[in-house]
Order: structure tokens, then C-alpha cells, then sequence
């Protein structure tokens, strides 16, 4: 059974070269840093937005309700709808080439590290959105407002009061975005023209060749890194007590 | 889920709905057009393949036949593999490739098939049942079907050296599959293998990501760029796989490939939207893309083709009234209404001369023996999928996986003819008012009616969803849409 470990980490001992499988890890964590970076700033800022700016609750519903367009349409479609904009005679590429900014086609805006990070920002954005609304919605206002009354400035009314008071929905927002970053294969395969490697492509991969042992090995470190992720995330903030 | 319920909308009413949509996936894919007859329980097997090999006119027209409802369930080439090693009992017929079956074989998950229940069993392609072609023995590397083609028993797990009664597969189509490329964008010829990693073509390129299947290509190529010499490219040893594996990460970390696709509608929509140039490639993908108006080749090359057949299996589990069923599906198959419809998509049926009963004189002499088309001059638009006839009855015919040489007398005409066939039908505006209604109606031509079978292949070919395959379910009519765009 350790063999199969073994063989996981094979060649691994090598260094300074890394192995296939700790740069495939890496790649992985990389992506999964950045997607996380930038949902948690844009799906606070959506959530504060419709959380504090919006008056209406109906306009609120709706909003919320457009932040789900992304899922309407099969994951397929959604991959194969990003060539006509991103690609080499993509839609992006002919108003650069014909603003003049750029001569020459951009060949990193498809199948490169950046349509993975958008594509998956994409998708990703509204997990972090909705929970982190959740949590807003109970702040309760009169805090805001004593914080006002005590002179605090909006950012530090925002970081002393809106940000711990939103913890719990952070915390359930990253949880969501980490996993499904950390186990996707199909995005990250697709937007990367499947050059790019991920924890999930080496585990569909050899599920595919019908090497289940390993696969089963893989399946098990991916998901000791993800608890492990997940352990210290739930170290901030006692989600049972929150909700 | 929470929100829902504060809507008040029901556990039941969600369920409802679920299935509403369900059915209307159902409903729009695969298997409609059954007629509404209550015919007294009738049969249903369940068909597992990869889309590529499923089409609702042959499902169809089997229920109009024999009353045997055909349930398809479409997968990706390795998901049969897994279906057939981990979930037997999740169908009851499959159509899935030679070169499956060592891994499928040793599971013992598959019944030998009867050859005496099968009809037509002398009458298969004999490039399958023997490898050769009018007496003529073919290439041998890799799983050629006639390596594998027998069983020692019906539940054996050996293959058999010397035919016996019990068939591994019962074959349904065949066919050999090469480069294509865009050679508007290319302005030269292509004849080798080898460029696919010219340098030349950098960050345009594109190989079949189906790694059972593409490392044949990359085979393909390291033996014409010089680097490796196989003793058998479907059995390579350790150290050919380490160079092949070689090449393949050099290049790629070079940046010469594009992407990798491993499904239909991406190579169609990589090589259409000129992210590639150059790339493994299907025929029946070649035509979706000419019928775009893009020009397109299924570039023959001197090293030859990489082949491929498929045939009919039956989990070991069958039995009574559906193995009855299964067995008369099969013979149905082969007796030429099935075999007519897939060469008119491009392909080879197992058995040609029930096909080519059922179809025009002008068909078989477009399709199988590559002469220009008679009837219309709209068949032109799907002139790359046409093949020579030679290829089929007098030229050494590749087994699967078995690149056939070059150099030989019928490879030359076949050159030719492939040029000839290419620059005399360039895709015209025709094109598109040929799609058109196509795409608001695909049910009318599916039926493949015989007004529609008139038009000549390229009616034919968007008929169905062989030509398109990976067209399945809900996509179908989008996707029909896009492919004519």
C-alpha cells in the first residue's frame, strides 16, 4: 500500500529540481492563492456594496441574483464562449490590434496562466459573494453608527467593525473557493489548453489509464493538504458559534 | 437551500421541476423520435459508447425495425474502459475500439460474442477479421483487430491465435486518422508527420489528448522526425516511451502546442478559430470545419495513417430477452441500413456490401469510391472527408494503429486524388444556406428522410450525430448552429 505513496512522490528526492508531483502541488497552491486573493476583494466588495449601498431589498435580491449568471450556462459552453473573446483573432485582440496599442496578436490572453486565473475568478467570485453577504446582513447598523458617532474613520469603521463582524462569512466563503480550486481539473484543464497540471488532472489522469491504487493514493494527499488548509483556516473563527 | 425554502417552494416542487428538465434534456437529445406506441413493453438496451459512434436516426430506425428501444449513454473513450472494468452491469451493449480490449479482456467483464448467431460473421471487412485486403496482408503494429479479433471460450480471458467461434467484438466502423491543417494559413505543402513540431508552426499546434490514442500520433511523429525506429508503436518498450514522453515534454515546454484537445468540438473550434494551424485530427471534424467556409485538409502524409475500428460487446451479465435483443441489434446493424448511414458520414462500415445495397450507386461513388460528386455541386463541401476507393479495396489498409507505408503505386494516386479533391472544392457561400435550415430543424434531418438523403453527403453528414459526435444532448441544437455558422 506505501508503495503507491512512493510511487506519488516518485523521483521527489532530487533536489534542487522539483519532482512532477511537488510542482504540480505548487502550480496548484499558486492558483489557488491568487483565485482566493481576488474573490475574497471582490466578493467583500460586491457584498459591502449591496450589503450597504443598496437601500432596496428587491434591488438587492436582483443583484445578488445577477452575481449567478456565470451558472447558467454548461461549464462546456462557458470554456468554449472564452475563445471568440480571448483568443488569437479573439475579440479582445482586434480592438487592441486596431486601437494600435499592440501589432501583434497577445497569445497569453488564451490558454495561459491568466485565463485559468479569470476563468476560475470568474466561477469562483459568487461563492465568496454570498456567504460573506450572509454574514453582513446581521451586522447589526446601530454599531456602524456608534462607530461613526466615536469618530472612527469609514476604514476604520471597515476593518474594526465590518471585517470581524464578517469573519464567519470570510472564513465559509475561503473554505468553498479553496476546495473547489484545490480539486478542479475541467477549468483549469480547459483554460489551460491541458498544459497546465493541477491535483485533479493527475488524479483523472491516472483514474483514466485505470491506475486506481495511485489515483487513491493521490486522491488522499490532495485531501490531508486540503484538510490541513481548511484546519487552519477554522483556527481564525468558531464557525458554530458564529452561525 | 435555505433560501429556497424560506420561498416556500416545496421539496416536491423542486423534484418535480428537476425531473421536468431531465426529461427535457432526455427529450432533445439521444433518444427522441420514438413513437408515441405503447408497444407491449418494449425492450431497451442500454448502448454505451463515446458520442462519436452515437447517432438518433440509427436508434431510430432500429425501433422502427425491430422495436428494440436504444438507450444511449455517451462517455469519453477512457470512461468506456472504466464503465466496462468497474460498472458492468451499467449497460447492455457497448460499442467500444480494438485497442481497448487488452485492458478489457483480462476483466473477464465481457461475454465472448456467438459467431453463430451472427449473421453476416463471414462477411466482415477482412481488414479486421484477417488484416489484409483482396489477399493482401496489411500492416501489423499495435492492437490490430486480428490479434484480438477471437476468444479460446465465451468466458475466457485469452485471445484466441486461431479464429474460433467466440468474437471479441462484432466491428461496426473503421477508419484512419491523420494531421489536419488550415492551409490558408500555412501557403505549403505538408507531407510528413514531422510538422507537426516544425518550429515554423510555435504556439499552433495541437495534438489528440486522448493519451491512449495520441501517444500514437506523437509515435507518428517521432518516427519521422528520425528519433526513434518502434519495433511495434502499440507496444513499445520502456525506452522508446522515454523518448517518445521526451519529445513530447521538450516540445512542450518549447511552447509549440496550443492546447491539447480531447474532445470534438475542441479540435473543431481550435482549428476553426485558427489558435491552430496544424493538429492530430478526425475527418467527420475536418468537414464540420469546411462547412464553416474555413478551409480545412485531412492532410495525407508520407508515413501513412493512423488507423482505428470499433465493434459491438455485451457484458457477461446479459441474458434471456436482452441478450435475444442484443444479438438481433447487432445482426440489424450489419444488414446495411447502419452500415449506408455511417459511410455516409465518412466512415467504414464492417460490412460493406450490405451497405452499399442501401445506397444510391451515385453514394457509394462519391463516398467510397472517391469520384466527384454527380448529383448537386453543394456535395462538394464535404469533398475532405471523401476517401479514394483504393483505400478501401486495393491499397494496403492499415490495421489499427498500424501506419501503412508510403511510396507504393496506390499511394500515389491516392495523393493525388486527395489534391485533386481538396483545390476543385473550395467551401462556398452555398455553405451557409445549406446550414440554415438545417439548424433550425435538426430533427427533420435526422430522420435522414430520403428527400433529405438526396441532397448527397453533406445532408447526410449533419444528420446525425456521428458527423458531429460529441454533440450530445442539450448542446445538440446549439452546437448544430455553431458548426454552421
Amino acid at each position: 500500500m506505501l508503495d503507491n505513496y512512493a510511487l506519488a512522490f516518485n523521483k521527489c528526492a532530487g533536489f534542487p529540481d522539483l519532482c512532477t508531483t511537488f510542482r504540480t502541488y505548487l502550480s496548484t497552491l499558486k492558483f489557488c492563492a491568487i483565485v482566493w486573493t481576488v474573490t475574497l476583494v471582490l466578493g467583500f466588495t460586491i457584498a459591502y456594496y449591496l450589503n450597504f449601498e443598496i437601500r432596496s431589498t428587491t434591488t438587492r435580491i436582483v443583484l445578488a441574483l445577477i452575481c449567478t449568471i456565470p451558472f447558467w450556462t454548461s461549464n462546456v459552453i462557458r470554456m468554449i464562449s472564452w475563445i471568440p473573446l480571448l483568443g488569437r483573432n479573439g475579440l479582445i485582440n482586434q480592438i487592441l490590434l486596431n486601437l494600435g496599442v499592440i501589432h501583434q496578436p497577445l497569445e497569453w490572453l488564451l490558454y495561459s496562466d491568466f485565463s485559468v486565473t479569470l476563468a476560475l475568478v470568474h466561477i469562483n467570485t459568487v461563492f465568496m459573494i454570498v456567504p460573506i453577504l450572509n454574514s453582513m446582513s446581521r451586522i447589526d447598523r446601530s454599531l456602524v453608527e456608534a462607530a461613526y458617532d466615536a469618530g472612527a474613520t469609514g476604514w476604520q469603521t471597515l476593518w474594526n467593525v465590518i471585517i470581524p463582524l464578517s469573519k464567519a462569512g470570510i472564513t465559509i466563503g475561503s473554505i468553498f473557493v479553496i476546495t473547489i480550486v484545490m480539486g478542479d481539473f475541467v477549468t483549469t484543464g480547459v483554460m489551460g489548453g491541458q498544459q497546465i497540471a493541477s491535483a485533479g488532472k493527475v488524479i483523472e489522469t491516472e483514474i483514466g489509464a485505470l491506475q486506481f491504487p495511485i489515483a487513491a493514493a493521490q486522491a488522499i494527499i490532495l485531501l490531508a493538504i486540503v484538510l490541513m488548509i481548511i484546519w487552519t483556516l477554522i483556527r481564525f473563527v468558531d464557525i458554530r458559534k458564529e452561525l | 437551500m435555505k433560501d429556497t425554502k424560506t420561498r416556500g417552494i416545496s421539496r416536491r416542487s423542486v423534484l418535480k421541476g428537476t425531473a421536468a428538465f431531465a426529461g427535457l434534456a432526455a427529450g432533445s437529445g439521444a433518444i427522441t423520435g420514438f413513437p408515441a406506441i405503447l408497444a407491449a413493453e418494449p425492450i431497451t438496451l442500454r448502448y454505451l459508447s463515446t458520442a462519436t459512434n452515437q447517432s438518433p436516426a440509427i436508434a431510430d430506425q432500429a425501433f422502427k425495425d425491430l422495436g428494440i428501444k436504444i438507450e444511449y449513454v455517451s462517455v469519453e473513450t477512457d470512461e468506456v474502459t472504466k464503465r466496462i472494468v468497474t460498472q458492468p452491469d451499467s449497460f447492455d451493449l457497448v460499442d467500444t475500439e480494438y485497442f481497448s480490449l487488452k485492458n478489457l479482456v483480462p476483466s473477464g467483464n465481457l461475454m465472448g460474442m456467438d459467431a453463430k448467431k451472427i449473421k453476416l460473421v463471414d462477411k466482415l471487412a477482412t481488414v479486421i477479421a484477417k488484416g489484409e485486403i483482396d489477399g493482401k496482408k496489411i500492416g501489423d503494429q499495435g492492437t490490430a483487430p486480428h490479434k484480438v479479433c477471437y476468444l479460446e471460450g465465451q468466458h475466457s480471458k485469452n485471445f484466441a491465435k486461431e479464429p474460433t467461434e467466440w468474437l471479441t467484438l462484432i466491428p461496426t466502423t473503421y477508419n484512419a486518422d491523420t494531421l489536419g491543417i488550415r492551409p490558408d494559413l500555412i501557403g505549403r505543402p505538408i507531407d510528413s508527420w514531422a510538422e507537426l513540431l516544425n518550429p515554423q508552426f510555435k504556439g499552433k499546434a495541437s495534438i489528440l489528448n486522448i493519451p491512449s490514442i495520441g501517444i500514437m500520433d506523437a509515435a507518428m511523429v517521432n518516427e519521422a522526425l528520425g528519433k526513434v525506429k518502434y519495433g511495434d508503436k502499440g507496444n513499445m518498450t520502456k525506452a522508446e516511451i522515454d523518448t517518445t514522453i521526451a519529445t513530447l515534454i521538450d516540445a512542450k515546454k518549447a511552447g509549440q502546442f496550443r492546447a491539447f484537445w480531447s474532445d470534438f468540438n475542441e479540435s473543431v473550434n481550435l482549428m476553426a478559430s485558427g489558435e491552430t494551424v496544424i493538429q492530430s485530427m478526425w475527418s467527420p471534424a475536418v468537414t464540420a470545419v469546411r462547412l464553416k467556409g474555413i478551409a480545412c485538409t485531412f492532410q495525407p502524409l508520407k508515413e501513412g495513417y493512423r488507423a482505428w475500428a470499433s465493434g459491438f460487446a455485451l457484458p457477461k451479465t446479459l441474458k434471456d430477452k436482452q441478450l435475444d435483443a442484443a444479438y438481433e441489434f447487432v445482426n440489424w446493424f450489419l444488414s446495411g441500413w447502419a452500415g449506408a448511414y455511417l459511410n455516409r458520414q465518412g466512415y467504414y462500415s464492417a460490412v460493406l456490401d450490405t451497405a452499399k445495397a442501401n445506397m444510391e450507386g451515385y453514394e457509394w461513388d462519391y463516398w467510397m469510391e472517391g469520384s466527384p460528386p454527380r448529383r448537386t455541386s453543394r456535395v462538394r463541401t464535404a469533398a475532405c472527408s471523401r476517401r479514394p476507393a483504393r483505400f478501401v479495396t486495393a491499397a494496403p489498409t492499415p490495421s489499427a494503429w498500424a501506419p501503412w507505408r508510403a511510396g507504393t503505386r496506390s499511394w500515389t494516386k491516392m495523393r493525388t486524388w486527395f489534391r485533386s479533391g481538396t483545390s476543385s472544392s473550395p467551401p462556398d457561400g452555398r455553405n451557409h444556406n445549406l446550414c440554415t435550415p438545417r439548424s433550425h430543424a435538426p430533427g427533420r434531418f435526422r430522420q435522414a428522410s430520403p428527400a433529405a438523403r438526396r441532397r448527397g453527403p453533406p445532408a447526410a453528414l449533419l444528420a446525425g450525430g456521428a458527423a458531429c459526435p460529441r454533440f450530445s444532448g442539450l448542446l445538440r441544437p446549439a452546437a448544430a448552429c455553431h458548426a454552421c455558422r
